[in-house]
């Protein structure tokens, strides 16, 4: 295989004889998807390898006029494959776990404090923990809207990644954090107003 | 959402790493592929885009899909030179 400058690259892609430059750039995508996923997937990749390169050299292709020339090529190419691969992997891991389904049995849809059960709690530490998570709670109850809430649920207490809430959401990854960087914003001005810092409640938990 | 010590330990290290500002997602993924080139050549990327960073280290998708992009890299015999 050629090695191409980014121009190369460029022009070997646009050109009427493009057929190579396509052969070679989907090459390099299988090559460092298969070595990517081979350490986070079990089972057999190969297919799904191909799957992911030829998707992601369709978008590729389609956006080549967006590619500024500050990285190689052939790097700018791999992102995009990996983002496809990834995003592709998370949804499938996900799809047939519903958020309400990350929610435990005995709570509801809202944020309801469940019994602080600490076992390695002094009673004097479960006094200041359980008046921490009153106050946190509280804090959310009074500040976060329904949908800050539901994804804080989702992420945090569900494990459920971003990008998989923000599509049961009817949003997008971009969306979503900066919904959620506007909750934890809210929630430490809102905290410190009650005179309680994030250092109190990292300490508060940190005793064993 | 049950609220038990690690879930609350969680939600504090994230709002106390909380900053005015920082970049969404779309932000990271503009320049992770400059980013990781500069790890990969042994310079300081995190100096050069501290916003890259945090937001790195804050969203777990993004810190997924950019170890694998080093990974990738890595892998590709067209590596940096």
């Amino acid at each position: 295989m050629s090695e191409r400058t980014n121009q190369e690259w460029l022009d070997d892609l646009r050109g009427p004889n493009n057929e190579e430059a396509i052969t070679d750039l989907r090459d390099i995508l299988i090559r460092g998807l298969r070595y990517s996923l081979s350490t986070r997937s079990r089972g057999d990749i190969d297919a799904l390898v191909e799957d992911f390169a030829q998707d992601a050299l369709i978008k590729i292709l389609d956006k080549l006029d967006t590619f500024r020339g500050e990285s190689k090529l052939t790097t700018w190419a791999q992102k995009i494959a990996i983002r496809v691969a990834y995003t592709e992997l998370r949804r499938k891991r996900w799809q047939d776990i519903a958020m309400e389904d990350l929610l435990p049995e005995d709570s509801g849809p809202d944020f309801t404090p469940a019994i602080l059960t600490d076992p390695q709690a002094s009673p004097e530490q479960r006094t200041n923990q359980q008046m921490i998570i009153e106050t946190v709670m509280q804090t959310i109850e009074e500040n976060l809207t329904e949908r800050q809430k539901n994804a804080l649920q989702a992420i945090m207490g569900g494990g459920m990644p971003l990008e998989v809430v923000a599509d049961r959401m009817g949003t997008n990854r971009n969306a979503l954090y900066k919904m959620i960087h506007d909750a934890r914003k809210r929630l430490k001005r809102e905290l410190l107003a009650k005179g309680l810092s994030t250092d109190d409640i990292l300490a508060a938990f940190d005793h064993s | 959402m049950e609220i038990n010590a690690d879930i609350l330990k969680k939600m504090a290290r994230a709002i106390a790493t909380t900053s005015d500002e920082e970049i969404g997602c779309d932000d990271c993924f503009e320049f992770v592929d400059i980013f990781v080139e500069q790890q990969l050549q042994g310079k300081d990327p995190a100096e050069a885009m501290p916003l890259v960073e945090a937001h790195l280290n804050r969203c777990a998708n993004c810190q997924d899909e950019f170890e694998a992009l080093l990974d990738a890299i890595k892998a590709s015999s067209d590596d940096l030179e």
